[in-house]
């Protein structure tokens, strides 16, 4: 029990030390801060666009596209093909009519309200099946469009990020205009940077035939992926690539995601590395001031290694302090900021938010404990080996 | 004669200065009976601090033996020498060395926080060490709310709250008015007197070393000691 208490007492009287080395304890705490800040801030960018992808995608949805297509984009398929689809095994059905929409996809000019530049954002033309096979989705204001007119619904995310496209306003994409009848909301997925209007009335407007370009289908469970794939596969009217709704956005997640942790992951070791000098720098500094201390303690018989864990206990609590900082304040101004990026994949705006998760948080935590660590180290070892005796004559 | 409490035997000590090496103690022979109060006298310099360190096992002899009690500190380790001193020796300094977060109870307490005692028989100890040395009702003041009297007062009681047979005392009175250092020397004769502990000062002071029983002199560092006339 006297090691513990050793050490305890000697890191409770380092504590009730710092206001006497506030200064350099508050360079180590804001220099920690920094870095978790950073790291939080930039990884919550690739953890919302995450999320906005993948939380779209639902395991029991099928997409189908043409085979070889990298997305909805530059696939295509015909009318016959999607009777095909939709009629195929292990699509759920109600009633009758399986659950489904055939959609085109196209992208069209709308100014950013931030900058007043044009953005691409996605024009998704849909069937009535639009809600059903996707979840979440619900109407947030206004009506839905009607079939056959040019109406649509635009996207929560997309109707905050872009100009324009207040409900009931109207707004002209080359020769058409559209008319704005309500908004819709999908749990903040990557569908709510999206407008959506009646399938047939899209296709006619950018003269596409009666051709899709992506079916999506709602399976009867997860397992009947495997079954629908073998049996489109197996028909020779049919070219297709079948995937569940999750994969297909987790890979378009995943560039944009990675390219962001490829920047994020170096500039927090860099800044890390900046820090460690820092919490070096004051608990150094913290050895210095207490000479006279450490020596008192040794010499009454507190031991090297209290002296030792206790510096560097506090160096892991200065920088705990530093990492609790920088993760509130990556918190608070940063989760839930909206921004709009182009999505490669489809040559559109995806709008997200920056997420700064629980376990993001853990791990700026992580990081802060590391530099403390690190921070502490070598300044412990100089106390835990301060000769006494010369400690003592030159007080 | 009493019983031998502590002995230098064949002790040196050398420092390294750059290349040189200064000698500071040499071939010291040194006997120190149980209940001894010893002054040891002589200019910077002369190795009268030394002495006392490696007495305190807070140093270690470049050559010979220093053996307190049944212990043999010169081969103890480091480790091993701060658990001696937490039960052995007490120490007290010319600046008093207290902590100033704490309160003169608390830093009477410190050196039972190295021992088994309950919280309780803790702060009962720290008491009577307070009251032994005077300071009972000053118990929650912090040093900087002392007098310097008062402060090596504190640092006495937390020197003698362990209950070690040994107290070390670096010029103890080199802080303090005449008057205050009179109080303080009454206060060792006491402790030696009353309560049988055997004290070994440090002291540049003729009239401190008069409370002492018997005083020995360095002589610039040269080794010599002798027995005061």
């Amino acid at each position: 029990m006297r090691g513990p208490k050793q050490i305890f007492a000697v890191t409770w009287l380092n504590l009730r030390n710092l206001p006497q080395r506030i200064g350099s304890s508050v360079v180590a705490v804001i220099g920690v801060a920094a870095v978790v800040l950073v790291f939080a801030a930039v990884l919550s960018m690739a953890k919302g666009f995450e999320r906005t992808m993948i939380s779209a995608g639902s395991d029991d949805t099928a997409i189908i596209m043409r085979s070889g297509s990298t997305s909805e984009l530059n696939s295509g398929l015909s009318n016959e093909q999607a009777l095909i689809i939709a009629e195929s095994p292990g699509v759920l059905k109600d009633g009758d009519a399986p659950v489904m929409s055939a959609e085109l996809y196209v992208v069209v000019d709308v100014k950013k309200k931030s900058t007043g530049t044009d953005a691409n954002v996605p024009f998704r033309g849909v069937q009535s099946g639009a809600f059903d096979v996707r979840k979440n989705v619900s109407l947030a204001d206004g009506r839905m469009f009607e079939p056959g007119k040019n109406e649509f619904i635009v996207g929560r995310s997309a109707q905050q990020e872009f100009a324009g496209l207040e409900t009931g306003s109207t707004i002209r994409f080359g020769q058409t205009e559209w008319s704005v009848v309500g908004s819709f909301e999908a749990g903040g997925s990557v569908s709510e940077s999206e407008l959506w209007t009646d399938v047939r009335v899209l296709q006619g407007a950018y003269r596409r035939g009666n051709g899709f370009q992506s079916v999506r289908v709602k399976l009867q469970s997860e397992a009947s992926l495997s079954e629908l794939e073998a049996a489109l596969e197996a028909d020779p009217r049919i070219n297709p690539d079948v995937m569940s709704e999750k994969e297909y956005y987790s890979g378009q997640a995943a560039p944009i995601s990675q390219f962001i942790k490829l920047v994020g992951y170096p500039l927090t070791i860099l800044m890390a590395i900046g820090a460690v000098f820092g919490a070096l720098n004051s608990m150094y500094s913290s050895v210095s001031v207490r000479g006279k201390e450490i020596a008192t303690l040794r010499a009454l018989g507190f031991g090297p290694l209290s002296i030792l864990v206790s510096t560097m206990i506090e160096s892991t609590i200065l920088a705990l302090v530093g990492g609790l900082l920088g993760g509130a304040i990556a918190y608070l101004a940063f989760n839930g900021f909206q921004v709009s990026t182009l999505n490669g994949a489809t040559f559109s705006q995806v709008v997200f938010d920056f997420a700064v998760t629980p376990d993001l948080l853990i791990d700026g935590l992580k990081a802060a404990l590391i530099i403390g660590a690190f921070g502490g180290l070598f300044p412990a070892i100089r106390a835990a080996r301060l000769p006494v005796a010369q400690a003592l004559r030159e007080l | 004669m009493s019983e031998i409490l502590a002995r230098l035997e064949g002790v040196s000590r050398t420092y390294k200065k750059g290349k040189e090496s200064v000698a500071v103690l040499n071939e010291l022979d040194l006997e120190i009976p149980q209940g001894d109060f010893l002054a040891i006298m002589g200019p910077s310099g002369s190795g009268k601090t030394t002495l006392l360190n490696l007495l305190g096992g807070l140093d270690k002899p470049t050559s010979g033996k220093v053996i307190v009690g049944d212990d043999e500190l010169s081969s103890m380790s480091n480790s091993q020498l701060s658990s001696w001193r937490s039960s052995h020796v007490g120490f007290i300094f010319q600046f008093y060395n207290l902590l100033p977060v704490l309160n003169a109870h608390r830093n009477v307490e410190l050196p039972l926080l190295l021992t088994d005692f309950s919280s309780k028989e803790r702060a009962e100890r720290a008491s009577i060490a307070l009251d032994i040395v005077g300071l009972a009702e000053r118990a929650k003041h912090y040093p900087r709310e002392l007098s310097g009297g008062q402060e090596q007062r504190v640092a006495i009681a937390r020197a003698i709250v362990s209950d070690p047979s040994l107290l070390l005392c670096d010029e103890p009175t080199g802080d303090l008015d005449r008057d205050t250092a009179d109080e303080i020397l009454r206060l060792l004769q006491v402790l030696n007197r009353d309560h049988g502990k055997t004290i070994i000062m440090v002291t540049h002071d003729a009239q401190a070393a008069e409370y002492a029983k018997r005083t020995l002199h360095c002589d610039k560092g040269t080794l010599e000691a002798k027995e005061a006339a």
